[in-house]
């Protein structure tokens, strides 16, 4: 169905939901490389005027991508909420915006219409909102997940270790390892990006993760992220694999360019769930997601980049993950291309995950070939800190050695739980105390305690 | 009253952990954050991969360098005309421009088993240095085999995928690109090779296999070389490339620990 906006006596025409969509978003270099982004200034505005005024029930009548042809869809509107949608059937995108804002909307509200909400009417109201509201509205979204502890509690902010090494280094990798620890970083996880993906690959680091943390009993969960088909092999040989990580994106031949399906992803969720290895709960799927992959794997159908990737959201959801992370700068310039552009993703990602009931949390970073650099993303960050981002990465000095972008650090961790009184996660933050990392205050310990472990730690 | 007070820098007691990564471990701290001096280190480290992404293939030297493998070389331009289109249209990247085109189909080369390529991508500094060693180590390595090569090619403003378009044209079984990745602090020249069995338009990334960090500090160029060679053979023995085949290919249960250990 074609949409009509006036302003100041011409009239602009979308001719369906999808275009109204990408003319609405704001300005990002992804979708003007596809080529559907707004002509003008006064075209986007009118785009979102015109969006504001949609009411949510079209979306349930208009998909984005056919349903004949694209299984993500199907799975949208084979498990859409009609009884969770209830509330907020009448309203329209702009009244859902206002309503999302207003204090009618509870954490418990928005916690019960979220599967009601599907991810096209989240991509759209996150289109009529400023930075802060995005902010704000994420910030009532709670969403806690447990394996080995607890993430996303009120007031706590964790951190994926990621101590890559350009070769797999046993000891490269333990050296990082040590290093984050003692800086209080690897609660959310400890996850390692192989150089290589290969099943000996894996399960020597899967081995080798597994030993240091049943030694020192941390209580947390590792993760070595190979493609779902090498994890799937490993978890029939008993390796101990505790989270289930897997690259996925919001069309289904998006998704089959990263060697996916949803029933694939059922059966290594299937997998993850026979090995019983979580103690406090059974969340164990691990996705990475990013703005720009359908688009880079041209499976786009001409939806914007920021629709396309809250499509990926609504297939997380069906898998209750026990982190999601939106890679968010990585995909490079030609997505998103400056600290700008970055911040703005960063912000809407965090937030439309948040609000589909995931566990967001954000790999806050840039590459050398996008016009960004470590001050936007201490912007980010102190965003996403008030925002109530569930963990971030943590990578010694930011510098990720293996995959040659730049994250966040251990150091980075520790500025934005100072800066805005967070903590670990809670039974983490027992350990470190435990440990001698830390004391009560949260302030790290020097002395015996970190020679002690560091020397027992490091494999001979 | 007015003492002179410390900086508030405070080592760290792991320091000789360095010995074992390149990782910015053990950076010590003044209250929670980074001491100047690792800031500064981070910022002249940003700099020269700012510098690399706008560096430049020198063909004169690269030719001098492959000359001795003993191959024709040809150099070919994708639709990118300068760097900045190149960073925000990967598209033009991938295609290669008329000239090119036009001269790919003078070759009238027969078909190879191996076409090996040749980009700059996001850092020619990365193809400078690394390049020409593994290169022919590879086309060694690849004779030895008796496998078949085509005409080196060397790629301005290239992306993986334009293997696709030389592929359109040239028909090789198998191509091998060598690329510049993308920089990173500590690795602005590093390179990566990929492989894609019968590369036609239209491939995407899970048809291809990659291998990645080939540089002096990580995976040095001839044990790249090496690498893909190994790869190459499997591929050939399977037909394919991509996440249908594994490195360690063939790797049964019974075998696990044993391989692992090896590997």
């Amino acid at each position: 169905m074609a949409h009509l906006f006036t302003v100041g006596g011409f009239t602009y025409r979308f001719d369906d939901l999808k275009q109204l969509l990408a003319k609405a978003s704001p300005l990002r270099s992804g979708d003007t490389l596809a080529g559907i982004t707004a002509h003008s200034y006064e075209e986007r505005v009118a785009a979102q005027m015109a969006l504001a005024d949609v009411p949510l029930t079209t979306f349930l009548n208009e998909a984005v991508i056919p349903y004949e042809t694209d299984e993500v869809t199907r799975l949208i509107i084979d498990t859409h909420d009609v009884a969770a949608f209830s509330p907020v059937k009448s309203f329209t995108v702009g009244e859902l915006r206002d309503w999302l804002l207003s204090d009618h909307a509870t954490s418990e509200r928005l916690r019960q219409v979220s599967p009601g909400l599907t991810p096209e009417m989240v991509a759209a109201v996150s289109k009529l909102m400023r930075n802060q509201d995005l902010i704000l509205v994420a910030k009532k979204c709670e969403v806690v997940t447990r394996f080995r502890n607890t993430q996303g509690l009120r007031g706590h902010l964790s951190v994926r270790l990621q101590p890559n090494h350009p070769t797999d280094e046993a000891k490269g990798i333990a050296a990082s390892v040590i290093d984050g620890l003692l800086y209080g970083s690897g609660d959310a996880m400890i996850g390692i990006n192989p150089a290589t993906d290969s099943p000996a690959a894996t399960s020597r680091l899967l081995l080798m993760l597994n030993d240091l943390r049943e030694r020192f009993a941390i209580p947390t969960q590792s993760c070595v992220l190979s493609h779902i088909t090498t994890t799937l092999q490993l978890m029939e040989r008993q390796m101990p694999v505790d989270l289930v990580f897997q690259s996925i994106a919001g069309t289904e031949k998006a998704n089959a360019s990263f060697g996916i399906t949803c029933s694939l992803l059922q059966e290594a969720y299937e997998a993850g769930l026979s090995l019983k290895r979580g103690t406090l709960g059974q969340n164990l799927m691990y996705f990475e997601t990013g703005q720009g992959s359908a688009l880079s794997a041209n499976a786009h159908h001409g939806v914007d980049q920021q629709t396309c990737e809250v499509r990926a959201y609504a297939v997380a959801r069906q898998f209750k993950p026990f982190l999601v992370n939106s890679v968010v700068g990585f995909i490079g310039p030609e997505y998103l291309f400056d600290g700008k552009q970055i911040i703005r993703a960063g912000l809407e990602d965090h937030f439309c995950g948040k609000l589909m009931g995931l566990p967001m949390g954000m790999d806050i970073c840039y590459t050398n070939h996008a016009q960004a650099d470590q001050d936007d993303m201490d912007t980010l960050l102190t965003l996403l800190g008030v925002a109530g981002v569930n963990f971030i990465m943590g990578v010694p000095g930011a510098d990720d050695i293996m995959l040659n972008y730049q994250s966040t650090s251990f150091h980075d961790a520790l500025y934005v739980r100072r800066a805005l009184g967070l903590r670990s996660a809670p039974e983490f933050e027992e350990w470190l105390v435990r440990q001698g990392i830390i004391d009560n205050q949260g302030n790290r310990l020097s002395g015996g305690a970190a020679k002690k472990l560091y020397t027992a730690l490091l494999p001979a | 009253m007015n003492e002179p007070q410390k900086s508030g820098v405070e080592p760290d007691e792991w320091a000789s952990l360095r010995t074992y990564t390149k990782a910015r471990i053990a950076l010590g701290k003044t209250g929670v954050s980074v001491p100047l001096k690792e800031s500064l280190a981070f910022k002249l480290a940003h700099a020269h991969a700012k510098d690399a992404v706008y560096s430049q293939l020198q063909i004169d030297d690269l030719q001098a360098k492959l000359a001795p493998a003993g191959l024709p070389i040809h150099v070919l331009h994708s639709q990118a005309s300068s760097r900045d289109i190149y960073l925000q249209r990967p598209d033009f990247g991938r295609r290669l421009d008329d000239t090119s085109v036009k001269l790919l189909n003078q070759l009238q080369s027969p078909s190879a088993d191996i076409c090996i390529i040749v980009a700059d991508g996001l850092s020619a500094t990365a193809v400078m240095r690394n390049a020409g060693l593994v290169v022919r180590r590879l086309i060694e390595k690849a004779q030895l085999a008796s496998y078949s090569l085509a005409p080196i090619l060397l790629v301005e403003q290239g992306r993986v995928a334009i293997t696709d378009a030389i592929g359109d044209l040239l028909r090789p079984k198998l191509a091998v690109i060598l690329i510049g990745e993308r920089p990173g602090l500590s690795s602005f020249d590093s390179l990566g090779a990929y492989l894609t069995y019968a590369p036609k338009s239209g491939l995407t990334d899970e048809r291809r296999n990659c291998i990645s960090n080939i540089r002096e500090e990580g995976l040095k160029p001839s044990q790249a070389a090496d690498k893909i060679m190994h790869l190459i053979q499997a591929a050939f023995r399977l037909q394919l490339t991509g996440i249908a085949l594994k490195e360690d290919d063939g790797l049964d249960g019974a075998d696990t620990y044993r391989e692992i250990e090896e590997a």
